[in-house]
């Protein structure tokens, strides 16, 4: 698979300004959200630290909680099933819309069902997939996978999703008023809602002790979804099982409260039983998430609850979108999930990032999120997955660095630093540096060379 | 080996040392009054609020607050509606419904929450198909917070669960907040203390 | 009291007047400062990119020139970042485990070692905006960080408090990265002078006439950045102006 190459694809984000600048702009608005309802709550680092502890427990006896998880869901009447990866999980679900002759399946947000490419797998069975999270929908009509994990078309400006409505459910391509857009949306999935004979939710949290199924939305989407269909499928990914109901209130806390700064999402719905003459079926999926467990400086990126929050704080992220990844998940926190998934074709990612290390300060369940961006780069160069020429450059730079004669006669013989700085630094994308950057002055002597005429005592 | 034994095995093998679970405490020493704190919660996620007069005839405040209501239905006593909830046997006939009634079980001051789970619900779609809800609450039904609310019986014996707070909304355009995005376009909640058992 | 001075490669190339007032700053508090003549780098570039076979040598021959100093002092918080923190890439002796602990960012050395009560040769009659760098923000934990929510401190505004004349002034973002960040600066271009456009951009808005940084790398970016946008702003370490630089 072709390396992504994050560079390029951010440098057409930043060419489309207007979208640039709303984009870090309504980010950098939920960061500031979120540390204004962080303040009015004064035990938020306990809570950080509770959450990060009880996700660390939860993954460090894993299958017995998945064990009782199970368990407690089959007495509470939920089928459950366990895919091994997508294909495995895109499987299961087919078969079970199969089964029950369904033509149309509405469904809530998911990541992991966009993880696993489920909506393609089920149109080539010929079953209509909508999706139903306002964002997740415009996404869905352009052809786009989400590029923010909790706001998936926050690249988009009004202007952008008349073109996708007008095109798609024809609406006015004059009007782009957000409301007159939405009401349009709302309009356009009310019958799906009415008439689908399925509906799919992820699952934000999934407890061990009640086999209850959690889901978090704004717009009320999943409620609609698992509350109309007389069949509700849940697709999990088997880290999202937590203990306890009282472990459950430390993450409903703090999830919507560092995702949009808002206290709690709209609708926090449990799912614990199906209703009578329903059905509801759970599948934990896999796909890479035990393997990934068993990575020692990696394990702990399956705490994360998908609160977005270190999309929203990344500065790197906020100008170059989501969809410069490459990737289903985007950010930070892609960054640490992609190579497990693909190692080479993600292997430029890690570099995306300024180790700024702001994004593991606002995670909820204090991953070292710039810690494992560090620790997949020495992966990357471990399995050769750096670019030749960078590469060479490092090669060249160590040997010139590790010999301090050598280092003299470079900067001497050359006899300036920006000639020495295109050597050490430039060594790709030449002249990278002065595309939009003046080049430092040169200024007459190293202080290697004053220190000699200043202050070295002769030997 | 089937999916799910490779899956428990593999998980197994990979499990990290063991660390311990920790006592969640209640984080309730100094609670904000519960009232207040639940009203600007509440108003804060774009839900309403309504304190009638103790003697108010709720089927006429409901007439003052949704004058163009045609379909009416409740699933608590005190409002009659003219949509029985009994009638329904899919719950997409919910469908053409102006307002749904309800009651709330308790609420939750931190976040302005409130909890209806089946029981409260009747047919659960009503508190989405609707275009209104109206939600009664009695003031003594509040607690505190979301430890509290996590240790109530409800979630251990409710089939669906739901805590809700405000209306349907969405920021996905643009960041414009819109109530009404799929679910109910607003949510009024009613004081109204329990009709003596 | 005896320290080695550690002139990091950017440092000694592109801002010896950096060197010169690190260097002279701490003879004005009456230290012996040394600067071994064989130091290069302290492997910082090549571990940030992964490459820790490469930065092996370079770690070595830096532990070589500083393992027999009490202090290591530099003006550079991103390398005091990685001796500290990630200087790994070879076996962790004595000598390593002492640099690693020994090795100080100068305003951490002027404040936490040697407590500085005042700079009385210090005068910056100037609106400043103080840039952070990650490294000495996150890294070094320098200041208290917006996403923490944690009581106000500042090493940097410490010390540049009691210079005379003085003004400061906040950007709406303090704590946002520049976009430097190594050879991202290079990899990531488009993002880094984006990133850098926004940041002197910040700066200016809020009436800065000068940025002041611990970090010479950060400063080398945005000054690149502030010109090419024709901004009148003036990039200074915060070495010049504790060792009295008036403009």
């Amino acid at each position: 698979m072709k390396r992504i190459d994050h560079a390029e694809a951010a440098s057409h984000f930043i060419a489309a300004k207007d979208n640039e600048a709303f984009h870090d702009k309504r980010l950098w608005d939920l960061r500031q959200k979120r540390d204004r309802i962080r303040d009015e709550i004064p035990e938020w680092q306990a809570l950080r630290d509770l959450a990060s502890v009880i996700k660390e427990h939860a993954l460090s006896h894993l299958a017995g909680y998945l064990e009782q998880f199970e368990t407690q869901a089959k007495l509470n009447g939920a089928q459950v099933h366990w895919a091994l990866d997508a294909a495995d999980h895109n499987h299961i679900v087919g078969e079970i819309l199969a089964a029950r002759g369904v033509k149309t399946l509405v469904k809530s947000k998911s990541m992991l069902t966009d993880e696993c490419e489920l909506r393609p797998h089920l149109e080539r069975r010929g079953i209509t997939v909508v999706e139903t999270d306002l964002g997740e929908r415009i996404q869905q009509l352009d052809d786009e996978p989400p590029s923010h994990i909790v706001v998936p078309a926050v690249h988009k400006l009004r202007g952008d999703v008349a073109e996708v409505f007008a095109d798609t459910i024809g609406t006015d391509r004059k009007n782009d008023d957000p409301h007159y857009l939405s009401e349009q949306a709302r309009l356009n999935l009310r019958p799906y809602f009415l008439d689908a004979e399925a509906g799919m939710t992820g699952a934000n949290f999934i407890v061990a002790e009640t086999g209850s199924v959690v889901v978090c939305t704004n717009e009320g989407n999943a409620d609609l979804s698992a509350n109309l269909p007389p069949l509700h499928i849940v697709s999990v990914g088997i880290e999202k099982v937590i203990p306890r109901l009282a472990d459950l209130a430390v993450f409903i806390r703090m999830l919507s409260r560092s995702a949009l700064g808002s206290p709690i999402t709209q609708y926090t719905s449990h799912f614990r039983q199906p209703r009578p003459g329903s059905e509801m079926h759970i599948i934990l999926v896999d796909n890479g998430r035990s393997e990934r467990l068993g990575l020692a400086d990696f394990w702990t990126s399956l705490k994360c609850i998908r609160c977005g929050a270190c999309m929203n704080t990344c500065p790197v992220y906020r100008r170059s979108g989501g969809l410069s990844y490459g990737a289903i998940y985007s950010g930070p926190i892609g960054i640490i999930l992609n190579p497990t998934q693909d190692l080479r074709k993600y292997s430029n990612l890690p570099y995306a990032s300024t180790l700024n290390g702001s994004c593991t300060n606002v995670c909820p369940v204090k991953i070292n999120i710039h810690e494992q961006i560090y620790k997949w780069r020495r992966v990357m160069s471990e399995h050769d997955q750096l670019p030749f020429a960078k590469k060479t450059a490092m090669k060249i730079a160590s040997r010139l660095l590790s010999d301090p004669k050598a280092y003299r006669r470079t900067i001497a013989a050359t006899d300036a630093a920006l000639e020495y700085l295109p050597r050490f630094l430039l060594y790709t994308r030449f002249n990278a540096w002065g595309k939009q950057r003046e080049n430092p002055a040169t200024p007459d002597q190293t202080f290697y060379g004053w220190y000699l005429k200043h202050r070295s005592k002769p030997k | 080996m089937n999916a799910r034994d490779t899956i428990l095995d593999t998980v197994r093998r990979n499990q990290p040392a063991a660390v311990e679970l920790p006592v969640v405490p209640m984080f309730d020493a100094d609670l904000p009054a519960l009232w207040p704190q639940f009203i600007a919660g509440l108003e804060r996620m774009g839900g309403k609020f309504v304190e009638p007069a103790p003697s108010a005839d709720l089927n006429a405040l409901l007439a003052t607050l949704f004058p163009q209501a045609a379909v009416i239905c409740s699933a608590t006593p005190e409002v009659s509606g003219n949509r029985p909830l009994s009638a329904v046997s899919e719950p997409k006939q919910l469908d053409d419904v102006d307002v749904g009634v309800l009651r709330a079980a308790f609420a939750v001051a931190e976040t302005g929450s409130l909890f209806l789970s089946e029981i409260e619900l009747g047919v659960n779609a009503i508190a989405y198909l609707s275009q209104h809800l109206i939600c009664l609450l009695d003031p003594a039904d509040v607690i505190g917070n979301l430890h509290h609310a996590y240790a109530r019986p409800e979630f251990r014996s409710a089939r669906y669960a739901v805590l809700m707070t405000g209306p349907s909304a969405t920021a996905d355009i643009e960041g414009v907040l819109i109530h009404g995005a799929q679910g109910v376009r607003s949510l009024t909640v009613v004081v109204a203390p329990r009709l003596p058992n | 009291m005896k320290v080695a001075l550690f002139v990091p490669c950017f440092v000694d190339a592109f801002f010896p007047e950096v060197g010169i007032a690190t260097l002279e700053l701490l003879e004005r508090f009456g230290i012996d400062v040394e600067y071994p003549l064989t130091q290069t780098c302290c492997g910082q570039p090549l571990a940030n990119s992964g490459c820790q076979v490469e930065a092996a040598p370079v770690e070595a021959l830096f532990v070589k020139n500083f393992a027999d100093y009490p202090y290591i002092v530099t003006p550079s918080g991103s390398c005091t970042h990685h001796v500290r923190h990630y200087l790994d890439a070879i076996p962790q002796t004595d000598a390593v485990r002492h640099v690693r602990t020994h090795t100080f960012e100068l305003v951490e050395f002027l404040h936490d070692i040697l407590e500085v009560e005042a700079f009385p040769w210090a005068e910056f009659p100037h609106k400043v905006g103080l840039h952070n760098s990650c490294g000495t923000l996150r890294g070094l934990r320098h200041a208290s960080m917006s996403e923490l929510g944690e009581p106000f401190f500042s090493k940097p505004l410490a010390l540049l408090g009691k210079v005379k004349g003085i003004e400061f002034v906040t950007p709406q973002r303090p704590d946002e990265c520049c976009g430097f960040g190594g050879t991202f600066s290079l990899f990531e271009e488009p993002v880094s002078a984006k990133m850098g456009h926004d940041k002197v951009s910040d700066h200016k808005a809020a009436g800065a006439d000068y940025i002041v940084s611990a970090d010479s790398s950060c400063l080398m970016h945005q000054k690149g950045c502030a010109e090419r946008l024709g901004l009148d702003l003036k990039f200074v370490h915060i070495a010049q102006i504790l060792n009295g630089a008036r403009a």
